[in-house]
């Protein structure tokens, strides 16, 4: 599954008979961090989604399945509307301790008075 | 199959309700010197895996529905297994 971001709907008179009452959005893919990445595209909907919601879909001979018995010819469909994100930052190992600078030698012995 | 890293979990309300009782997996899949491998994806959870893990993606239709355990169902990716280590035999690639 992919995830992105509603932006837009399209509209089409003439098609494929089995593709009657599909809605059609246009997507955004996004990565987890909600910046666009990657080319729109078109998927058709099964979850009543609408413009400016974030938003996962499936690709390929699954995307049909949400509209079974009836099988339309569909390799994209919005499966879910997503309400959040949860991302965690992946514990990294602590920067190592800075060493403490060597003190400055100018070739002289420091002669403690 | 991908090797990946969970980065996040999805909360989803509305959602085809094959997907039901499922967690959501934010996963990016990475190449085998750790770096990303294209973009992240949602993948629905088999094996309770959790932020940080490093799993196992398959990105089959068939094998996604029958490990979550939902034939017929708009899934076509899964989290289906846990990588606890990668040996690569010197030499070889």
């Amino acid at each position: 599954m992919y995830f992105g971001r509603v932006i837009g709907c399209a509209w089409s008179t003439v098609k494929h008979p089995a593709l009657q009452g599909l809605r059609m959005l246009v997507v955004q893919p996004l990565t987890p961090e909600l910046q666009n990445t990657g080319k729109r595209l078109l998927c058709t909907d099964c979850t009543g989604a609408g413009a400016g919601e974030l938003v996962y879909w499936v690709r390929g001979k699954e995307a049909s399945f949400p509209f079974l018995p009836a099988e339309p010819p569909t390799d994209t469909t919005i499966v879910g509307i997503v309400d959040s994100v949860h991302l965690k930052a992946i514990a990294t190992p602590p920067p190592a301790a800075k060493a403490e600078p060597a003190p400055a030698r100018n070739g002289r012995k420091v002669r403690k008075s | 199959m991908l090797i990946a890293r969970v980065v996040g979990e999805l909360v989803a309300t509305q959602k085809h309700p094959s997907h039901e009782g499922r967690k959501l997996l934010l996963v990016q899949p990475l190449n085998l010197d750790g770096s990303n491998r294209g973009d992240a994806v949602v993948a629905l959870d088999a094996v309770d895996a959790g932020v940080g893990d490093q799993v196992l993606l398959t990105t089959d239709g068939f094998s996604a529905m029958t490990t979550v355990g939902r034939p017929q169902s708009p899934i076509d990716m899964a989290v289906i297994a846990f990588i606890d280590s990668i040996e690569l035999v010197p030499g070889v690639s």
